[in-house]
């Protein structure tokens, strides 16, 4: 009865979600385009293929990983885990979070891989560059990103430092990239960083923020927990480009190792 | 039905391979860094299942309904030639999905609670109401703003890259004058705004206009609009942030 209900409740909040986009298409395709939709029916079957997919993945997250990540994320940062047993208690310094960083590497590399958003926008690039960009390749270069992103913002919550510091860190080496890397590969990267952070990797990340600024004396959850999401949206901006230079590099090299033969 | 049930199956055998990895990452800590029995296996498997099903038909839908639509809709408007209702149905659809995302309502009410333990107002139901709802739409109009000025860009062929370090200019300028509670919530919320449904149709509406006009390359400019509309809601709301 209870699960019935969160279905219930999943689907309502997935339909009013799906709601105002689909009438801004049909709206603007009926009013203002005034042609039929081509292939109506198909458009329509797939509507509810991507309605009823998303209420069975919310649903499923909903009862087997979130509970599990949550508690996870809990256990991991709670003060006598990380001092292992019987050990005496004392101020906890960085180092004593290894596993801590581990885990949000981890995650973040996984959920990012599970992410549909990403999923959809590696297809398109695909297709787009006639398959010179892999599905596989652009997908585990991103989710290194976020590994790196998700890490580095946990020793942030740990540390206690600003997190602009390291927006604008940030900033600086995706600006250097930028002149340096191949012109195609730029959109596509900078496109990559807000497509990861959504369905999966947001609220498994949101709770080990949260659960980590309420270990880490001094921190307050509700001013320390932030600051995961932006820095997991900045790293895979660079990961990709990094993906497109070596892969540019090892052709070059490939090439001139062939003219240098003949 | 034959070449339907090879289809589905294919599909399927790429969401297993996709969930794989944090199934192991969850059964790894859970079993050998806590040594923690799973709790609830029944659900775990089940709920597994569920994920799985639910993304092997999301991916379909993809390929069927929102990427066919988002393309078809660009040609459309590019053979209409008007440029007021593309950017009209542009800012729409970024302010239309963005305002009801149930991840910014969560931050939203967030942001309100940590507003009113600095003070910054009062710590009143209505007031923390009218504060969530004011970030709300601040945020939703940013995105509205983001889609309108990528499309512009892609019908103009600017470079990406100039307008985003403009972006980040902003961001690094406003930084230091935003209130201190703000700032972390104003970065976080370029992330959050990108739900799963916006970001096929987008990505499909940029590529088919890139394509649709000529003297565009769809990866140089068909791209890019997810860049923007992760970009400004962090000014928006550091904005939101000053003037409130």
């Amino acid at each position: 009865m209870e699960t019935l209900s969160l279905y219930l409740d999943i689907l309502l909040g997935t339909i009013r979600d799906v709601l105002p986009i689909a009438a801004i298409l049909f709206g603007f395709q009926i009013f203002v385009l005034r042609r039929p939709v081509p292939q109506l029916k198909r458009v329509l079957t797939g509507f509810v293929y991507v309605l009823l997919g998303m209420v069975l993945f919310l649903q499923g997250l909903e009862q087997a990983l979130f509970p599990l990540g949550r508690l996870m994320a809990a256990q991991l940062t709670d003060p006598a885990f990380i001092l292992g047993d019987g050990a005496v208690a004392r101020v906890l310094s960085w180092t004593d979070y290894g596993w801590v960083y581990l885990f949000g590497a981890l995650l973040g590399f996984s959920t990012a891989l599970a992410e549909p958003a990403l999923i959809a926008v590696a297809m398109k690039a695909r297709e787009v560059s006639a398959g010179s960009i892999g599905v596989w390749g652009l997908r585990v270069a991103v989710a290194l990103g976020v590994a790196v992103g998700v890490m580095l913002g946990t020793f942030r919550i740990v540390t206690g430092t600003p997190l602009h510091y390291y927006i604008i860190a940030a900033y600086i080496i995706v600006i250097v990239q930028t002149a340096f890397a191949p012109r195609i590969i730029i959109p596509l990267a900078y496109d990559s960083g807000g497509v990861t952070t959504s369905t999966v990797t947001v609220p498994l990340v949101m709770a080990l923020g949260l659960g980590l600024a309420n270990t880490v004396p001094g921190s307050s959850p509700l001013l320390d927990g932030f600051g995961m999401i932006a820095l997991a949206c900045l790293f895979p901006i660079m990961a990709v480009m990094t993906y497109a230079q070596l892969s540019e590099w090892r052709a070059r090299r490939r090439h001139d190792r062939e003219t240098g033969q003949d | 039905m034959w070449k339907q049930i090879a289809d589905f199956w294919h599909v399927l055998r790429g969401s297993i391979r996709d969930l794989a990895p944090i199934i192991l990452v969850i059964g790894f800590f859970q079993l050998v860094v806590l040594r923690q029995p799973i709790p609830n296996l029944g659900d775990l498997v089940m709920g597994t299942l569920l994920v799985l099903l639910g993304l092997t038909l999301f991916v379909r839908g993809l390929d069927m309904g929102l990427f066919p639509i988002g393309e078809s809709m660009a040609f459309s408007f590019a053979r209409k030639g008007s440029l007021f209702w593309l950017l009209l149905f542009a800012f729409a659809l970024g302010f239309g999905t963005t305002v009801a995302e149930p991840a910014l309502i969560a931050v939203a009410n967030e942001a309100a609670s940590v507003a009113a333990d600095a003070q910054i107002i009062a710590s009143s139901e209505s007031a923390r109401g009218a504060y969530a709802l004011g970030l709300r739409l601040t945020v939703a109009l940013s995105v509205g703003v983001a889609i309108l000025l990528g499309v512009f860009r892609i019908i103009k062929g600017w470079p990406l890259h100039y307008m985003i370090m403009v972006g980040y200019l902003g961001v690094v300028v406003m930084t230091p004058l935003a209130p201190k509670e703000i700032i972390g919530i104003a970065y976080d919320s370029g992330g959050v705004t990108t739900s799963t449904i916006t970001v096929p149709l987008v990505t499909a509406l940029g590529v088919g206009l890139a394509m649709s006009i000529e003297g565009r390359n769809p990866m140089v400019d068909g791209f890019g609009l997810i860049a923007f509309a992760s970009l400004t809601p962090i000014i928006f709301v550091l904005g939101y942030g000053m003037l409130f």
